[in-house]
């Protein structure tokens, strides 16, 4: 299965119920443990009050636990995540006032980066299901990439999606013609149908590597854009309404990468669609 | 191509482009020297600028038709240059001013080498509008006086408007022989208005600024020779040439490099050079019949250098000009060579015709000035802008009365700032902008299946980040399909609206097709003011359908005799007429007071269409007839055997000739690539028609037919004529065909 244990650090917030709803029906479908963690002191109030919620749902996973404790928010959700041996963090994120773009508030973020195992960054979550439809990949360069792409077909049986697409960013910095009139524009033209090749050749190595029982039912396409890495499968995404981003994990995030952002910083300040970070080691 | 195939072409459209070079050197001649004394700058500075960007750009340069030499938008510049340099003394300001040029060259130099070609996007077009307007007023409110014969009238451009008065009144006090001056002026300036109205192609041979020179050089040999008098002018309103030429070159003074003012001038300078040439560069490819693009970096390296050269020789910037590219076009040329060769003549006048270039009279240049300062500052633009949108007049009037104000570096600088409060009111905000302005907002990919391009725009696109979005689409080969999304940005300004207007007939004219989609969304949003106005601004201009013509009644009536749809409805697609050679050089505008026969076999329709750009653009209106040929056709074009034709020969274009009809022959002009085929076509039937009606400009594209009246509107029993020679001619085509 693609994950067995789901962590989701909840505070009571108007969004506590559909988070809740949203955590337990993946737990669900991936047929994975599901613990809720809460930093902070524990009240019989709020128990109560949680106790309550977990009442409503329709369907319960196959084991669920709560999880009180003090601390920073950021050390205890990482701390507990390699304790328990989660291997899916659950964050929702944030919608900006009077526009349809969302963000990770600041301690989501820094959990993102620290997070020892793979997240899921949550839009919207909602009570009632919001079926998956289309999934975007990553198809980067990267010895990642196959693992991200296997566990995108995991995602994609547990969620009975119908279509992945795979996309592979060619950097303007690849095509290293620059258009200034008609003999560079056919040069720049055909060096980017080359690469365009060479990226679909790379992309169908990959799929080949996927056991086949992974693929049944899922529409594969692949597909080249033209833009920062990064950044525009983001973009890519969004115009795609998918309902689902999948990427590498960042390799290391220093001070530097945020300054001048790198791959997943792009979609962390602006959030396209529910991103799922696939941690390289998470892989057994 | 391979190499001895483009030597080849190159050789064999050489006489084409020796002529275009030829006419083209007629009108530069006196906009070169008009726009140096303009600047207070020694006449033949202007015409040297031009010899050294021909000569330098025609071996450097990266666009093909363009020409090279001194430029309108300079003129300002250069004179506040002068004299801020010279403190006083015109004569040391310039060559002070000649060391400005010489690092303004520098500048722009490395601007090409490090693409910087694009910084000119970064302008609003209002802006840029409102600037251009500027200069024409600047230009206009100087020479005004000039032409009036009153020199001695200085200061601000306000000032300069302002006296307008004074200088009608005091022609009132002048004696009939000192008159003399101002009735050159003037009469020179009504003729350059009328010129376009004058339909006679010999006539129109000549550009009219050399129509002006000519005469009023003339007019001073007939007080010589014939009145057996001096020249009644007073030399000082007369052209000064140094009369060594070689000798007499000035030196340029470089002992206030290290002074702020000076380096405030090469940066004006820098600017406004490149903007007039890119803007130039971009207004040629649009003519271009061969579809080339310009490598504007390329260019603005040649330029730079042209500059350079032309400092050290005392002469002033060279930037890429438009009036005088698109005579260039329209007669033909073909190659940079053109440019070479309007140089190569400049000096042949230079050396051969100093003593008449003399006698030319600067009222007679101050109103080839004033006209051209009057298009570049014509109502029509403000009109034009504030149909677009009131905050895009705003923007325009900003700029322009900041420029009068004070200079045209503040000028441009509070349009761009107006132009971004225009845009924080109608976004309601910073946060869009400061938000998003660094990121990359622009997505392209090529669908996998339908090999369609499609850019996806994000957050907002103006004026700011448009440079973004271009540098995508240059990268699209524009024959093929485009399509740009707007669906996931807020906000689209006006600048943008007008760029991708270009890039949609750029790609239309290269048989590509070029899309917009995802703005419908926005109109709610009301941000989106600009974009509804844009696309259509020809038919609520006329406001046709209500109030009909006499003319138009009676074409509803023809109509309704023939059984005939009538539709008087501007329409400003072209449904591909403008792919006929006769439009190759010539811009569509749009067509009206459509006829069409049930069938649709036949079409009538008025179309209006221009000729050349700014001051060289003629507007004309003329009645087609369109017919679907019943058989295949071979592509042809057929005319009046003219005077011009020996001419036309002489540029490349053939006129192909029957033995068998020696008559037919000599009275048409008859061309086409395929001469078996139009041989075949040209049976003795087809020519006994051509040779029993009247003559008619007859085109065909292989499917269809293209017949052109007079260059005129046709009156509607000229029409009743049109449409019976188009009859007839189709029956004579369905005998062929069966």
């Amino acid at each position: 299965m693609a994950f067995t244990k789901l962590l989701i650090g909840f505070a009571f917030s108007p969004n506590l119920r559909a988070n809740i709803f949203e955590a337990t029906r993946l737990a669900l479908q991936f047929d994975a443990e599901i613990l809720f963690l809460h930093v902070g002191e524990k009240t019989t109030q709020k128990e109560q009050e949680f106790q309550q919620l977990l009442a409503f749902i329709p369907q319960a996973p196959k084991k669920q636990s709560v999880i009180w404790k003090a601390g920073s928010p950021i050390d205890v959700i990482t701390a507990t995540c390699k304790k328990e041996k989660v291997d899916l963090l659950l964050l929702g994120a944030l919608k900006r006032e009077n526009m349809l773009r969302y963000y990770l508030g600041s301690i989501a973020r820094k959990v993102t980066r620290k997070a020892p195992c793979s997240v899921l960054l949550m839009l919207h979550p909602s009570i009632e299901r919001i079926p998956c439809q289309h999934i975007v990949v990553n198809g980067f360069d990267s010895p990642h990439t196959l693992h991200t792409v296997e566990k995108a077909y995991e995602v994609a049986q547990a969620l009975k999606t119908q279509k992945i697409t795979l996309v592979e960013e060619i950097s303007p910095s690849e095509i290293k013609i620059a258009v200034s009139d008609d003999k560079s524009l056919r040069k720049a033209t055909l060096r980017k149908q080359k690469l365009n090749r060479q990226e679909e050749r790379r992309v169908q190595d990959i799929l080949k590597e996927i056991p086949e029982a992974k693929k049944q039912g899922v529409k594969t396409q692949s597909q080249s854009i033209f833009g920062r890495r990064g950044y525009s499968i983001g973009h890519y995404a969004r115009l795609m309404r998918a309902d689902l981003l999948v990427m590498n994990a960042q390799e290391e995030s220093r001070f530097w990468h945020r300054l001048f952002p790198k791959d997943l910083e792009h979609i962390l300040n602006e959030i396209p669609t529910n991103v799922l970070i696939i941690s390289p080691e998470s892989h057994e | 191509m391979n190499k001895n195939n483009s030597i080849g072409l190159f050789v064999k459209t050489l006489p084409q482009n020796i002529f275009s070079g030829f006419v083209v050197s007629l009108i530069a001649l006196p906009l070169c020297l008009g726009l140096a004394l303009a600047s207070e700058a020694p006449p033949i500075a202007g015409v040297i600028s031009a010899i050294c960007g021909g000569m330098v750009v025609a071996v450097f340069g990266g666009s093909s038709l363009t020409i090279t030499g001194p430029g309108n938008g300079l003129v300002i510049v250069l004179l506040g240059a002068i004299t801020v340099l010279g403190e006083g003394d015109p004569l040391q300001g310039y060559y002070f001013t000649l060391a400005a040029i010489i690092f303004s060259g520098v500048l722009l130099f490395l601007f090409g080498l490090f693409r910087l070609g694009a910084l000119s996007e970064f302008f609003p077009a209002s802006a840029l509008q409102g600037m251009l307007a500027a200069i024409g007023i600047g230009i206009l409110a100087k020479q005004f006086h000039v032409m009036l014969g009153i020199t001695s009238v200085s200061g601000s451009t306000l000032a300069q408007l302002a006296a307008f008065p004074e200088s009608v009144k005091q022609l009132t006090s002048l004696s009939t022989e000192q008159l003399l001056a101002p009735v050159i002026g003037v009469s020179s300036f009504v003729f350059l208005f009328l010129y376009a109205r004058i339909r006679n192609p010999l006539f129109h041979l000549i550009p009219a600024p050399m129509w002006v020179v000519v005469a009023t050089i003339a007019l001073s040999y007939y007080y010589e020779l014939v009145l057996q008098q001096t020249q009644p002018l007073d030399p000082s309103l007369l052209i000064q040439l140094p009369s060594d030429l070689v000798q007499s070159l000035p030196s340029p003074n470089f002992s206030k490099v290290t002074q702020f003012d000076f380096w405030g001038v090469v940066l004006s300078i820098t600017l406004i050079a490149s903007i007039e040439s890119l803007l130039s560069i971009k207004a040629v490819d649009k003519l271009d019949p061969l579809k080339r693009r310009s490598n504007n970096n390329k260019d603005l390296r040649a330029l730079g250098l042209a500059s350079i050269v032309s400092g050290f020789l005392g002469g002033l910037n060279v930037v890429t000009v438009i009036a005088r590219s698109s005579v260039n076009v329209n007669n033909g040329g073909t190659n940079r060579s053109a440019n070479f060769f309007h140089a190569f003549f400049l000096v042949l006048f230079v050396l051969l015709f100093g003593p008449q270039i003399q006698r030319i009279p600067l009222p007679a240049l101050a109103a080839i000035l004033v006209y051209t300062g009057y298009k570049l500052a014509t109502p029509e633009n403000l009109l034009r802008i504030y149909r677009i949108g009131e905050e895009q007049a705003l923007i325009f009037a900003v700029t322009l009365g900041v420029t009068l104000y004070t200079n045209l570096i503040s000028g441009i600088g509070a349009g761009i700032l107006a132009t971004f409060l225009v845009h924080l009111f109608l976004t309601k905000g910073l946060g869009l902008f400061s938000r998003n302005l660094l990121k990359p907002n622009v997505l392209m990919y090529q669908e996998q299946q339908s090999q369609t391009y499609f850019v996806s725009v994000k957050h907002f696109c103006t004026f700011l980040n448009f440079y973004r979005l271009k540098a995508k689409l240059d990268e699209i080969p524009q024959n093929e399909h485009a399509i740009v999304d707007f669906s996931l940005s807020d906000f689209v300004d006006h600048t943008v609206m007008e760029g991708l207007n270009d890039y949609r007939d750029s790609f239309s004219r290269k048989d590509g097709n070029f899309e917009i989609i995802g703005l419908d969304v926005h109109e709610s949003v009301a941000a989106h003011p600009f974009s509804v106005r844009r696309f259509n601004p020809v038919p609520n201009l006329l406001r046709l359908g209500d109030n009909f013509t006499k003319r138009q009644d009676s074409l509803r009536e023809l109509a309704l005799d023939l059984g005939w749809q009538y539709n008087p409805q501007v329409d400003q697609k072209s449904n591909g007429i403008d792919r006929f050679l006769f439009f190759k050089t010539r811009q569509f505008n749009f067509t009206s007071n459509r006829l069409t026969s049930p069938k649709k076999t036949f079409s009538f329709f008025d179309l209006s269409f221009s000729e050349g750009i700014f001051i060289a653009k003629e507007d004309l209106n003329s009645s087609f007839l369109l017919i679907e040929s019943p058989l295949p056709l071979p592509v042809f074009v057929l005319d009046r055997e003219s005077f011009l034709t020996p001419l036309y020969q002489l540029t490349g274009i053939e006129d192909l000739n029957f033995e068998a009809f020696p008559d037919f022959s000599k009275r048409f002009f008859l061309s086409g690539e395929d001469k078996k085929a139009i041989q075949a076509f040209f049976t003795k039937e087809v020519v006994f028609f051509f040779e029993s009606h009247p003559v008619y400009h007859v085109e065909s594209n292989g499917k269809k037919i293209l017949i052109k009246g007079r260059d005129r509107s046709a009156s509607v029993s000229e029409i009743k004529a049109l449409l019976s020679f188009a009859r007839e001619f189709y029956q004579i085509l369905e005998k062929q065909g069966s």
